[in-house]
């Protein structure tokens, strides 16, 4: 299997306080990773660290085989990295359509010039931007089109928003997907419906995905392999059932057991 | 009733007893009486008061101040109800606060009489005048004073209050009404000139007296005029919501409710367009060379605007010194074209110089940008406050005096040769704002253009929150460097025609105030909307006048600073969106609201047939 992301030896100081402590992980092409690990073991910082929005202290990050650490979170975003975030950050005040348009920046060019003076290609990539867009949003079946598409995301429901940060993500066009807490505050219904969704998003869109989750029965029915993090260190990993009856991991959510059922 | 005591009675709404809170009256009372005392002691009354708002019943001086007690009565009595809960009864109660709060109001004036009269403060308070003294007693001894003071705060307040007794429909004809009669009194100097040039001489010597303000009976006709406007209106928007509501919801998708509402809408919004840009086309023809130089102002500002707004609306960059840039412009255009720049006299002709300022404008604009750009927020704003004074100091500076003149500036500035057609300058003040007219559909159909293209969207997502458009693949420092730039550019154009109008140009005239004064246009109008723009610069330039240059109300340009800072505490606490609220998809909220409706029930519908379970739960009913 081809390796898309590699992370060798990576450390991450804020301060004096380790965040990330000498983390391996890889993703292979087409696969689905879940993180897990307890509050504050650091699996947002591993996302910002790959994004390029925090810069490691130590080790390297390689895409593709090259590295992209120093490199500025819009140009880690071209190479095809795209990320969702835990605490849902559209820009609120942008219509549903316009979120998912901007998106698409890092895919296309037209500049000033075009936009003044019209010219057909500026006409025919910004028709191909909206038709993109709607595209995306289609995936999400009728819950962000018809008369959403022109509403400011600030009214959407949670639940919506979470899609529509899933549909913005989607529109830089990635290789690699980056999800954190993809069903974070959604009903049991949702969840389900949202998890269906991340399958897809691999056998219809073709995108590698890394998950942060919390809940386990998502992590269960979506990874292929699910590594575990504490103290910004990898404690555990392997499928789902290995990681689930490791006593590390057990440890790590729950401390130390002072006596065994 | 405050909210507090409005909440109170909630749990007893049959307690009709009069039961106001003597504190609150107290305090409202005072701040009314402060209100009242405040104005004085500014001067406005006294200067105000010799000319008439109409002709032999009110003077402008008292209307100064009669308007204060009116305001606090309507807002000790206002309630807020919360939904579901049941609102008080007004009564009589109401307006007894309200007369109460006005009298105590009164009264405090009436003491700052008696104070007058007993003590002499006019050296730190220069409008401590035995004129004033004269005013609050209508010359008829200190008794006399105070008594008429309670009696008119007593009245105004009770009249503000009682207009909570009144139906909505019938509070907002006063309303239209009294703003239309004080405002066209106000506005004498310019609907005289306006209506001499339409040869309307009659209808202004039918309205105005022949001292000063409205007569009675032109107060009357001012007030019918503009109830039936407001009865028109209203008449037609009720028509236009009813045929929106009765046309019949489709399949799915859109609805012809929907296509009417947006062929009806563009139409409208076309023809109006229209109307307006030919309305300004011809006005200056009509007008007189005041009121032209006035518009010609309000160009220049609005030009100014637009600029801003693309840096501050649209990319988020507060920019406190943005005067820099018109300066810039403005020296730039100077030393190219005047025969007395001492340091390079090409004397070009002005619109071949104008196509170096943009350049110049650019390149300074990268230089500022390039190391401001990357800070955010309260730091940027500091950074670029700074800068903007750095510019203004070495235009006046020593150093550069042998190439830009230093406190001497440039003189001598030709105006704008359009070929064979006319020479442009501030002595043909029409000619100006025609020009500057161009300018500014130039600026608006870049604003235009760029907002809804890739930059522009890249920009308003920087606004809503940079660290994200980064992350999302936007370049934020290119894209915030764009935006400065096409800022920057805007500014100069509006310099190089400023230089050209004025014919010299001197440092002072980029003090910071006009960099503010900018920034509170754009704010006031609604920032991010070209529209919300104009309206800003046609208000604050327009009706109040520029940092040094006269508006429509020039009797009050001594408190311009005042009036502009009021309005801004009060566009902050009541309407941070500006004067135009979202106007960004220009769709009116009722259309929108019945598209929706449509639209959801036909959802519904299909909802219900593939998922029985209910997963329409968030379908909003």
């Amino acid at each position: 299997m081809n390796r898309l992301l590699d992370i060798r030896n990576l450390g991450v100081v804020f301060g004096g306080l380790s965040a990330m402590n000498d983390l391996n992980f890889h993703v292979d092409e087409g696969e689905i990773v879940s993180v897990i690990g307890p509050n504050g073991a650091g699996k947002t910082t591993f996302f910002n660290t790959i994004t390029g929005l925090v810069h490691p202290t130590s080790g390297d990050i390689l895409f593709e085989g090259s590295s992209i650490v120093g490199l500025d979170p819009s140009a880690i975003t071209a190479l095809g990295i795209a990320r969702t975030f835990q605490n849902v950050r559209l820009f609120a005040n942008m219509t549903v359509l316009e979120n998912v348009m901007v998106s698409q920046h890092c895919r296309t060019k037209q500049g000033a010039f075009g936009a003044l003076l019209n010219t057909k290609a500026f006409r025919q990539e910004e028709q191909e931007i909206r038709e993109r867009a709607h595209e995306v949003l289609s995936f999400f079946g009728s819950r962000l089109i018809g008369y959403r598409l022109d509403q400011p995301a600030y009214v959407l429901s949670y639940a919506n928003r979470r899609r529509l940060e899933i549909a913005r993500a989607m529109g830089t066009q990635p290789r690699l997907l980056l999800l954190d807490e993809p069903v974070a505050g959604m009903n049991p219904k949702e969840t389900e419906e949202l998890t269906k969704l991340i399958g897809r998003l691999r056998s219809e869109w073709g995108f590698t995905i890394v998950i942060i989750e919390h809940d386990m029965n998502v992590v269960r029915d979506v990874s292929d392999r699910v590594v575990v993090l504490d103290h910004g260190e990898t404690i555990a990993q392997g499928s789902f059932d290995e990681v689930s009856s490791d006593p590390q991991v057990i440890e790590a959510y729950l401390g130390r057991p002072v006596e065994k059922k | 009733m405050s909210t507090i005591d409005t909440a109170h009675s909630m749990a007893a709404p049959t307690a009709a007893t009069w039961s106001p809170s003597i504190k609150r009256l107290a305090q409202t009372a005072a701040l009314c009486g402060l209100g009242l005392v405040f104005i004085s002691l500014i001067g406005m009354p006294v200067k105000l008061n010799s000319r008439a708002l109409i002709e032999p019943i009110l003077s402008r001086g008292y209307a100064s101040l009669a308007w204060v007690p009116v305001m606090f009565g309507y807002v000790v009595t206002k309630q807020v109800v919360l939904e579901g809960m049941v609102a008080q009864k007004r009564g009589a109660s109401d307006v007894a606060e309200g007369a109460i709060v006005g009298a105590g109001g009164g009264l405090l004036l009436g003491i700052l009489g008696i104070l007058i009269d007993n003590f002499d403060l006019r050296d730190p308070l220069l409008n401590w005048s035995p004129q004033l003294l004269e005013f609050i007693t209508f010359g008829n001894g200190l008794g006399f004073g105070v008594m008429i003071w309670v009696v008119i705060g007593g009245l105004s307040g009770a009249a503000g209050a009682g207009l909570h007794l009144l139906p909505a429909t019938i509070r907002r004809f006063i309303m239209v009404i009294v703003v239309a009669v004080v405002g066209i009194s106000f506005l004498e100097t310019a609907a005289t000139d306006l209506l001499q040039g339409l040869r309307l001489e009659f209808v202004s010597d039918g309205i105005y007296s022949k001292t000063s303000g409205l007569t009675i009976k032109g107060s009357v006709i001012t007030g019918a005029i503009a109830a039936v406007a407001l009865y028109g209106s209203q008449q037609l928007q009720q028509r236009r919501l009813t045929r929106l509501s009765q046309a019949p919801p489709a399949a799915s998708g859109f609805t012809p409710g929907a296509a009417i509402l947006n062929s009806f809408g563009d139409a409208r919004s076309r023809l109006k367009v229209g109307l307006g840009i030919l309305a300004l086309i011809l006005l200056p023809m009509v007008l007189g060379g005041i009121m032209n130089e006035l518009l010609a102002n309000v160009g220049l500002f609005l030009l100014l605007a637009l600029g801003l707004n693309i840096v501050v609306g649209l990319a988020g960059i507060l920019d406190l010194g943005y005067v820099a840039f018109f300066a810039v412009g403005g020296y730039t255009a100077a030393v190219l074209t005047s025969p007395n720049s001492p340091w390079l006299t090409p004397e070009l002709p002005w619109f071949v110089a104008i196509f170096i300022v943009v350049v110049v404008a650019a390149i300074v604009g990268l230089l500022i940008g390039a190391p401001v750009i990357r800070m955010r927020g309260d730091y940027l704003a500091i950074v670029t406050l700074g800068f903007g004074e750095i510019i203004r100091l070495l235009f006046l500076s020593d150093w550069l005096s042998p190439m830009f003149g230093g406190a001497q500036g440039i003189t001598n500035i030709p105006g704008v040769q359009v070929a064979g057609l006319a020479n442009v300058k501030g002595t043909d003040p029409r000619a100006v704002f025609y020009l500057v007219m161009a300018f500014c559909a130039f600026a608006i159909y870049v604003s235009w253009r760029l907002e809804g293209s890739r930059l522009g969207r890249a920009w308003m997502a920087i606004r809503e929150d940079e660290s994200v458009a980064e992350a999302m693949g936007i370049n934020t420092v290119n894209a915030k460097l764009m935006a400065f730039v096409t800022g920057a550019i805007l500014a100069s154009l509006s310099g190089a025609i400023f230089a050209a109008k004025v014919g010299s140009i001197f440092p002072s005239s980029f003090e910071i105030l006009v960099s503010v004064i900018i920034l509170v246009i754009v704010i006031v109008g609604g920032m991010g909307r070209i529209a919300g723009v104009m309206v800003g610069a046609a208000v604050l330039i327009g009706v109040l006048g520029g940092p040094s240059q006269p508006g429509l109300l020039q009797e009050l340009a001594e408190y311009k600073l005042l009036i502009y800072g009021a309005l801004l505490v009060w566009m902050m606490l009541k309407r941070p969106e500006g004067l135009l609220p979202n106007v960004r998809r220009s769709r009116e909220l009722h259309g929108d609201e019945l598209t929706q409706d449509a639209w959801i029930k036909s959802q519904v519908a299909a909802q219900d047939e593939i998922d029985s379970d209910g997963a329409g739960s968030e379908v909003p009913s």
